[in-house]
């Protein structure tokens, strides 16, 4: 039972992380319809100004962390405001073969700011628990806890905020929003922004668990396949489509140890199998 | 310029369209042909990788370029043909048995991700193919007693009818034919109503379905066909490189073919043996501004990732048709001289919003 629980939290914790993850490039995919294959590696950049942040310069870990997600933000908004916005109006595949090279470029140049040696973040979120027999790290809680409030306060901006409920309008009917008056562009890079910040989060709270390095971008892999899972196009499918694969996987190293790098895959392909539109379906094909 | 009348539908599907064709095309041939008496050992290599890179980029074309679904996971393609044929090869199967069998376990494998990837929107594909990859990866490390896993695996060189290949120009005519067959093969699908649906599903997949072309289905043929000719790459790749291990088909492999095709030109047969000449000059020069660069730069394993992405980024931004594109557009410019507009290839923008429901 312990072992259980045990198992559990770890994967709760790291399945937020996939959720976070997937969460950003949704809300670009819901917006925008773009796919951001550079999601993963948006992360690894967040991760990496906060550890200059935090670690470099010495700031309080709170304040970093929010100067961190203020930097990404602006990151994010300028990527879509520089690069990918030129390329709206063309064939998806453009937009997929743009993303993904603008990850590699991204892993590119962190690599070489901060190297490729492995660094560690400290976060103030140490010691562990016991519960009911399972030792529980508190850095595991605590990314439960900031994915609680991170999934909290988008629900709450995208419902009651004027900047939410414009970018939901965008997201239904981008002429429709033009012709209202909402600002289209802005927002879309408001979107592209608001995800790099979410990634940020989602990147500082891995931090303590698997150190930060360039390669750290693939986990956006990973995301991908909750993405799919939940039903690509659903806010609450990515989130539970992360959590699937994240619980799946200690289950998998602890039991059946031979594919515990690949059982999030191996779920997304059953799922495209059994039900393609994924658990949470917001896309349908379309019928002609 | 020539100006053609027509006279006859087939003229519409003719290989040749006119004289000027046929006279550049024997000469192309030729010149290949005849490359290994005037070039050195070194040479005809390098050309042979050329060639293998042409067949996987080819290969990858017709599901990217053709049919319009970006594959992230081709290099999966290329180690499963190269691990089957070698590992046929040391069951004592003979090459002419190995390498076909070879491609055709790539296609049916290529199908398996396909069939369930196709019912959903492009996008699936891309997804799909990028898991596999890792999927692919994975079970060549743990497979050992096929793959041999991280210790890696020596590949025999080919052996025709009882006569062992050794010498670097033999190889290169294996290579040469096995090229000029695909390129065949592909050309003729693509006059076939197979060929002409890819490019409607290419273009748009509502429209397509509204004229009765089964979308779906489409996808999954040209998905195997690509996965085949690129599992043939791999089983020539194999003999190649004769040393096969679990990071040579990585996903920078799958980086570099898409790279070669967009470059080399998205959607045209020219931009998949543009492209691969382009990559083996991009490799030379990679490797001579590595010495150029401060170590601090140059010596970072992610450069050779980077530069491809910078590459492919500027490339779709500001020629998105690659090197056979603006070499078409320079030809129309000569041919049609003084009268030539710019906005003759004008792409027309299609706005994202009508392939998805809500």
């Amino acid at each position: 039972m312990a072992e259980f629980l045990q198992l559990l939290i770890i994967g709760l914790s790291q399945g937020c992380v996939y959720g976070l993850i997937a969460m950003g490039f949704v809300m670009i995919y819901k917006a925008t319809e773009m796919v951001n294959f550079a999601q993963g590696d948006i992360m690894m950049v967040g991760t990496f100004v906060a550890f200059t942040f935090i670690v470099t310069w010495g700031f309080n870990f709170w304040l970093g962390l929010l100067a961190a997600m203020a930097v990404m933000a602006v990151f994010g908004f300028l990527v879509d405001a520089i690069v990918v916005r030129r390329i709206i109006g063309q064939p998806q595949f453009s937009i997929v073969i743009l993303t993904i090279s603008l990850g590699f470029i991204f892993r590119a140049v962190a690599g070489m700011i901060w190297g490729q040696a492995p660094l560690s973040l400290d976060t103030p979120f140490v010691g562990t628990s016991n519960m009911g027999g399972a030792v529980i790290g508190h850095d595991r809680l605590a990314i439960m806890g900031g994915t609680v409030v991170v999934v909290t306060l988008i629900f709450l901006f995208l419902r009651y905020s004027r900047w939410g409920i414009a970018m939901q309008a965008a997201s239904q009917n981008q002429l429709a929003a033009f012709y209202v008056g909402i600002p289209v562009k802005l927002v879309y890079s408001g979107v592209w922004g608001l995800a790099a910040a979410i990634s940020c989060v989602a990147g500082v709270l891995l931090a303590p668990i698997t150190l930060i390095g360039p390669l750290n971008g693939f986990l956006g892999i990973k995301a991908f396949a909750a993405a799919v899972i939940g039903g690509f196009g659903s806010l609450p499918g990515a989130l539970i489509g992360g959590l699937i694969i994240g619980i799946a996987e200690p289950f998998a190293a602890a039991y059946l140890p031979e594919v515990k790098n690949i059982i999030g895959y191996l779920i997304m392909f059953a799922v495209l199998m059994l039900r393609p539109e994924g658990l949470f379906a917001t896309i349908y094909q379309k019928k002609v | 310029m020539r100006v053609l009348f027509k006279t006859d539908y087939n003229q519409d599907i003719k290989f040749a369209k006119h004289s000027g064709y046929v006279f550049w095309y024997a000469l192309l041939l030729a010149a290949v042909f005849l490359a290994p008496a005037v070039l050195d050992t070194y040479w005809v290599n390098e050309l042979t990788r050329v060639l293998i890179y042409a067949l996987a980029g080819l290969g990858l074309m017709v599901v990217t370029g053709f049919t319009g679904q970006v594959s992230l996971g081709h290099a999966a393609f290329m180690a499963i043909g190269a691990y089957t044929h070698a590992f046929l090869l040391t069951q004592g199967v003979p090459f002419i048995f190995s390498l076909p069998i070879a491609a055709l376990t790539s296609g049916v494998v290529g199908l398996m991700i396909a069939i369930p990837a196709s019912r959903m929107t492009g996008l699936y594909l891309t997804i799909a193919s990028l898991a596999f990859a890792i999927v692919v990866e994975d079970v060549v490390i743990h497979w050992e007693s096929v793959t041999g896993g991280n210790r890696g695996m020596v590949v025999d060189p080919p052996a025709l009818f009882g006569y062992e290949i050794f010498e670097a120009w033999e190889y290169y005519y294996v290579v040469l034919v096995l090229l000029i067959m695909a390129i065949a093969l592909v050309l003729n699908i693509l006059r076939s109503p197979l060929g002409r649906s890819m490019l409607a599903v290419r273009d748009s997949e509502v429209s397509a379905q509204s004229l009765g072309i089964r979308v779906a289905r489409t996808k999954v043929l040209a998905f195997l066909l690509s996965a085949m000719i690129t599992g043939l790459a791999g089983g020539l790749f194999a003999h190649f490189i004769q040393f096969l291990s679990p990071e040579t088909f990585g996903i920078l492999l799958s980086i570099q073919l898409l790279l070669m095709i967009v470059v080399g030109g998205l959607g045209t047969v020219h931009g998949a043996i543009f492209g691969a000449f382009l990559i083996g000059l991009l490799e030379a020069s990679i490797s001579i501004l590595k010495d150029l660069l401060p170590p601090a730069i140059g010596t970072q394993p992610g450069l050779e990732p980077g530069l491809f992405g910078l590459i492919l980024v500027l490339f779709i931004i500001f020629e998105p048709e690659g090197v056979y594109g603006r070499w078409v557009k320079f030809r129309t410019f000569l041919e049609s001289f003084p009268f030539y507009r710019r906005n003759t290839f004008k792409r027309q923008r299609s706005y994202l919003k009508t392939e998805r429901m809500r």
